[in-house]
């Protein structure tokens, strides 16, 4: 049994869940579609084996949450936090990704075709991000580790309270969040932005990008800065 | 003699509102620029369980013998939707704190003592090490706000989930681990860079009001294939309405924690002015519970400031169905003490107190990371200073004393089940502790703001 069909329409999404965690892996299950999937909430989420899942249709919340070693694919757009706190894998998401897209991810690489909404990348510990489209105001809030490429505009406080995440912009950012900074873009800066648009195949320059890192100025209480944060 | 003898003085009065408290406070400020942040929970004075005493068997009540006929302390939590709830031999668990603002030492501690008595421990921010994984029978790991070190493969050895919105010490607020705390391991599970003060979000990333937590919750029952039971953790602010959400959302517990819940970091101006006392949370709690008709059906864990048996007793009778500790259980391991045990004899800790500007008694210096007898520490010859084993003993011996305790009240009150503890148990002291757990003011019938004046 090579590749398996759910119809979520006809198939509760337990059944399909518990199929991905248990009986994937054990049958040695390579391929499974998602059909009608409706925009259901937490479809293929924690998976545990390098299984290729395509969801066709729209994803609700959470698609691919926690995703381990599985290739994911939403033909069609994710609710909130798809590929959240995903640790290694692949989730691609064909259409746009609404709030929290990768939140907390540790790992892995999330494409996101289209826009991206709100906080997109949003306490990022690893792993890497490519959105082809713009994101939303708040993205990388607090992103310790890992990388972003951005190959459209972002929106307001890009890169609030960075930690040691980097982020690539193509366009315009509409303002820096406390303690982000746009910094020269190195010749290892131009080849990870090639490498990350090559992996999410999408054909961009890399000489367009903007480099976005902390300002470290927010790692140690400091009673002269100023409070605005 | 006459009247102009007497040398005319200014008298010396202390002020009440600018007492010697508050003139240091506005010094420090005015010295630093930067507020104060301790360890533990709110030390003011505050109506609590002591404020309760509970109505033994008498004539109208038939009390058990206290040495031999049975009294079941045993407790089942995440019976609503879990497939395997926790199962404890007794009503008292452990709270949730951090590898990170604790030892690697205190938390296998923590972990063997559980494990002998029957109950459970807790994971904290910073996910889940393998020590505490390995000494644990049951174990509860926490997803909080920051998710640092949060993975599904934790999330699969877990005995239970619980989803932190807040925290007694400050709710509304994240956490916080000064840079002395954050040591290259502690740095590498959080991924962090060492040595820096570390941040906590205080929203989560990737959901925000109760809607959205119910399909987080979902998730979590979907990744554990609706196995384990899955806990809502709330700092009592509006705990009526927090606790109605929490069970909207489909918690199989709920956790309230009271303003003298603990911490290992938090601005003081938050631990002592912000949320509710226990007391009067888990009379909320209850009743929230109670409303919906899930009294039951969806368990209470009430915690901040569980000191004692009685304090057990008295929280199980005003309706939770257990009780969860963190500060008592750091002193039953040493905590504040004057001298620590290590290599075979006591020594004393006096020094330690005094260099971080303390005394034994006094201390609540968990976020320095210099814990004179090895406790909230990070540092390798600091943390020598408390072993697994002697730590376990004690705090064996410490919820041991509280169940014999709690058994014993429940005895007397004629309960063959601590869980059959009753409000109908317990009268107030004070009428600040009646109006707050609505049980009547000893001696009479009166239940402020219930019924008559």
């Amino acid at each position: 049994m090579e590749r398996m069909s759910f119809d979520l329409a006809q198939v509760p999404l337990r059944e399909l869940n518990s199929f991905l965690h248990q009986d994937a892996p054990a049958k040695g299950v390579h391929q499974v579609v998602v059909t009608n999937p409706d925009g259901a909430h937490n479809i293929a989420v924690g998976l545990d084996c390098p299984v290729e899942v395509e969801i066709v249709g729209h994803a609700g919340y959470y698609a691919g949450g926690m995703n381990k070693l599985a290739s994911i694919t939403v033909v069609g757009s994710a609710g909130t936090g798809v590929a959240e706190n995903m640790m290694s894998g692949r989730v691609h998401v064909k259409g746009f990704a609404s709030n929290g897209a990768g939140a907390s991810m540790h790992g892995g690489l999330l494409v996101i075709d289209g826009d991206a909404g709100l906080r997109c990348g949003i306490s990022l510990k690893g792993g890497d991000i490519v959105v082809g489209g713009s994101v939303g105001s708040f993205s990388a809030f607090m992103a310790q580790a890992g990388r972003m490429v951005i190959c459209g505009d972002a929106g307001d406080a890009l890169g609030d309270s960075l930690y040691e995440a980097v982020l690539y912009v193509k366009g315009k950012i509409k303002s820096l969040g406390a303690d982000a900074q746009i910094e020269p873009m190195s010749a290892a800066d131009y080849a990870t932005v090639k490498e990350l648009l090559d992996a999410a195949g999408m054909q961009h320059d890399a000489k367009d990008f903007k480099r976005v890192a902390s300002a470290r100025s927010l790692y140690h209480w400091n009673a002269e800065a100023d409070q605005e944060y | 003699m006459s009247s102009n003898d007497h040398p005319k003085t200014i008298a010396r009065e202390e002020s009440f509102g600018y007492d010697r408290k508050t003139i240091d406070y506005i010094r420090n400020a005015a010295a630093h620029g930067l507020y104060e942040i301790r360890g533990m929970g709110a030390k003011r004075r505050l109506p609590n369980f002591d404020d309760l005493v509970f109505l033994g068997a008498s004539l109208s009540r038939y009390p058990l013998e206290g040495y031999r006929e049975k009294c079941s302390t045993k407790t089942v939590l995440g019976t609503r939707f879990a497939k395997k709830p926790i199962e404890l031999e007794i009503p008292i668990t452990i709270a949730g704190m951090s590898f990170g603002s604790l030892s690697a030492n205190v938390k296998e501690a923590l972990g063997r003592a559980a494990t002998e008595v029957g109950t459970s421990t807790t994971t904290g921010d910073g996910g889940m090490t393998p020590e505490e994984r390995q000494s644990s029978k049951t174990l509860v790991y926490q997803c909080l706000p920051s998710r640092y070190g949060f993975n599904p493969d934790d999330v699969r050895r877990a005995d239970a989930i619980e989803m932190v919105i807040g925290q007694g010490a400050k709710p509304g607020g994240g956490g916080m681990l000064l840079g002395q705390k954050v040591s290259p391991r502690v740095a590498g599970m959080r991924t962090l860079p060492a040595g820096i003060d570390q941040r906590s979000a205080c929203r989560h990333p990737d959901w925000t009001g109760p809607d959205d937590l119910a399909i987080k919750i979902l998730e979590m029952r979907e990744l554990t294939d609706w196995e384990k039971p899955i806990y809502v953790k709330v700092g009592a602010t509006r705990t009526f309405n927090d606790v109605k959400l929490a069970v909207h959302s489909g918690a199989d517990v709920v956790v309230v924690d009271g303003m003298q819940g603990g911490t290992a970091a938090t601005q003081t101006c938050f631990i002592e002015h912000v949320g509710i006392p226990t007391l009067a949370a888990v009379r909320q709690a209850v009743d929230a519970l109670e409303d919906l008709d899930m009294k039951g059906k969806v368990q209470l864990i009430v915690s901040g400031g569980i000191r004692s048996g009685p304090d057990v007793a008295k929280a199980l009778a005003m309706g939770a169905d257990a009780v969860s500790i963190g500060q008592g259980v750091l002193i039953a391991l040493g905590c504040n003490h004057d001298s620590y045990f290590q290599d075979g004899a006591h020594h004393d800790a006096t020094a330690g107190y005094a260099a971080i500007g303390t005394a034994h008694g006094y201390c609540h210096h968990c976020h320095t990371g210099k814990c004179p007898v090895g406790i909230t520490t990070q540092d390798a010859l600091l943390e020598q200073r408390l072993s697994p084993e002697v730590g376990a003993r004690h705090l064996k011996n410490y919820l041991k004393t509280l169940n014999m305790e709690l058994t014993t009240i429940a005895r007397a009150c004629g309960k063959q089940n601590v869980h059959h503890l009753e409000r109908e148990d317990l009268v107030a002291l004070t009428l600040e502790a009646a109006a707050m757990a609505r049980v009547p003011l000893a001696g009479t019938s009166w239940i402020p703001g219930v019924n008559g004046l």
